[in-house]
């Protein structure tokens, strides 16, 4: 805990120990829009690199996983489908072989041999930046102290709140500038908890050589194809949370989230000052 | 890297309170940090070299290690290689196998193909050469003169579609010591009757005990939708190193003289060499 405490001291806020909490008074010229502005620290470096790592391996990984579902835009459950079998659901978009049958007339590039390549180096990457983040956040207290909920926060009344605010798209107030808000704290847990293993879960169970060594990873899931299938509903819900993150991000303030993302320090307005 | 929470806690020393750009960024950069972020990186760059140097001794490095994906490709068959050496792909009930069998798309096949199909593949021979002690040639007859085996596994492609099949044949092993394998031999390059269309696989792939030389399907012939009539199966790997109509084997120790080095035809076509997953 730093020795000196701002006068906008949150208890939830950030007390990252590679970060020292104090209040620097920011120049003149940098703040004249926000004359009563001090700069305090935000995102620990590791949070602000991993997060970036994140992003580039994820768009990576998106844009690969695109490209490699075109090529069979079919979906099944169980263990086996081809164009033979019936579907669960199919993509109503044209495919990039022209064997299968889209119902469309014509036939996309084939862009599968280097969409493979990005896709597993870019999930290596995530998967060691993963490990690096959940490794350090645990070490240093940034799990409990940033993104597990107050004891109080996890009631129906405090969570509907919260909701409720969502919804009726009530700007955050200050204190968000430095700390997450109840519902911005579980979903980054879901999504670090739940979706990302799932995801790396879904994945090595498509993969024949994997699933040879640990044959219960598909089996769990009811097989190959199934584990296709959810690996393709876990990118699906990846992809939303991210569309409601940089829709959030816009919401409250672009310009200072991003900054707070990418130096570390987030400007605050001073109280009684 | 792991910092330890510093000892002394930050003041409000005079520095600090002067508002100077400078003081933007509180982090003082020591000396002590410069000296241990240096050691720390020329150990990591050492313990790289070291850990490739290992790698390449036990066959970690895949032949299409080179350029900018070479990374995650060395990653994925080193792991998986000393994950998998010695297990077993799944195979499934008979009652799994799919209904009705699954050609997949080819190219059309060239007058070869079309004239030895035309005697009823009784002049297919598949030739094996390379880095063996009696390089051979064996007719389907001969090679189903010896014990046959048969396994139900799936065959999944890398567009994301799967088929489960019966697979019968004899292992590649016993061809292998049949002709007598030089110990120093690494890979088994194999190749189809269209030129366009080969392969190759390392000595834990090529001994494993389900890749097979395959000649047969669910109960009869091998199809030639299928690959018939022989086809190199390769379950714990994607389709595409599962090659159809092969021709001819030959046993290496190094990948380099075989088209532009990369290990087979996929590799030169934009896949990856090692299909595992």
């Amino acid at each position: 805990m730093p020795a000196v405490r701002a006068p906008w001291y949150h208890s939830r806020v950030s007390d990252s120990s590679c970060v020292p909490s104090v209040a620097v008074p920011i120049p003149a010229t940098a703040s004249a829009a926000v004359p009563t502005a001090t700069m305090s620290a935000r995102h620990s470096a590791l949070v602000r690199v991993t997060h970036w790592i994140t992003t580039l391996c994820f768009f990576a990984l998106l844009v690969s996983g695109i490209e490699i579902v075109i090529s069979h835009p079919r979906f099944y459950w169980g263990e086996t489908g081809n164009d033979l079998t019936p579907t669960l659901f199919k993509l109503p978009i044209p495919a990039s072989r022209n064997l299968v049958p889209s119902g469309y007339g014509y036939v996309l590039p084939d862009q599968n041999g280097w969409s493979r390549y990005l896709h597993f180096q870019s999930a290596w990457l995530l998967v060691f930046t993963g490990l690096l983040y959940v490794a350090f956040s645990l070490l240093n207290g940034h799990f409990r102290k940033n993104l597990m909920p107050d004891g109080a926060d996890v009631s129906w009344r405090a969570l509907s709140r919260s909701i409720a605010s969502h919804l009726r798209l009530e700007r955050p107030g200050a204190a968000e500038a430095l700390s997450y808000n109840v519902l911005q704290r579980l979903s980054y847990l879901f999504v670090i908890f739940v979706l990302f293993p799932f995801v790396i879960w879904t994945g090595l169970a498509m993969s024949p050589a994997f699933v040879s060594a640990v044959p219960a990873a598909v089996n769990i899931l009811g097989g190959q194809q199934s584990a296709r299938t959810l690996h393709f509903f876990v990118s699906l819900a990846l992809v939303l949370f991210l569309l409601v993150h940089v829709g959030m991000v816009w919401f409250a303030g672009f310009k200072s989230r991003m900054r707070a993302m990418i130096t570390g320090r987030a400007a605050t307005p001073k109280e009684g000052a | 890297m792991s910092e330890p929470p510093k000892p002394e806690p930050p003041t409000l020393g005079p520095s600090k309170l002067e508002p100077s750009p400078r003081d933007s960024s509180p982090r003082n950069l020591s000396r002590r940090k410069l000296i241990t972020t240096g050691l720390a990186a020329t150990a990591g760059i050492g313990g790289l070299g070291v850990a490739a140097r290992i790698a390449q001794r036990y066959g970690l490095i895949p032949p299409d290690h080179g350029g900018f994906y070479g990374f995650g490709e060395t990653l994925t068959y080193a792991s998986q290689r000393l994950l998998t050496r010695h297990s077993l792909a799944r195979e499934f009930s008979r009652s799994q196998i799919s209904q009705p069998p699954f050609p997949n798309e080819m190219p059309p096949l060239n007058d070869a193909f079309k004239s030895l199909q035309a005697g009823g593949f009784a002049d297919w021979r598949l030739s094996v050469s390379g880095m063996v002690a009696k390089p051979a040639s064996f007719s389907l007859t001969q090679l189903k003169s010896y014990p046959s085996r048969s396994q139900i596994t799936m065959v999944q492609c890398e567009e994301g579609w799967s088929y489960i099949g019966e697979w019968i044949g004899v292992p590649l092993s016993q061809i292998l010591q049949t002709v007598e394998v030089h110990p120093q031999a690494r890979y088994v390059v194999y190749f189809s009757i269209d030129p366009d269309w080969w392969e190759s696989i390392d000595m834990a792939d090529a001994l494993h005990p389900q890749t097979f030389l395959t000649y047969g399907m669910n109960g009869g012939e091998l199809p030639v939708g299928n690959g018939g009539p022989l086809r190199l199966r390769v379950p714990r790997q994607l389709g595409y190193k599962s090659v159809k109509f092969i021709t001819h084997l030959t046993v290496t120790d190094s990948l380099k003289g075989f088209g532009k080095g990369l290990g087979s035809s996929a590799p030169e076509g934009g896949y990856a060499w090692y299909a595992g997953i």
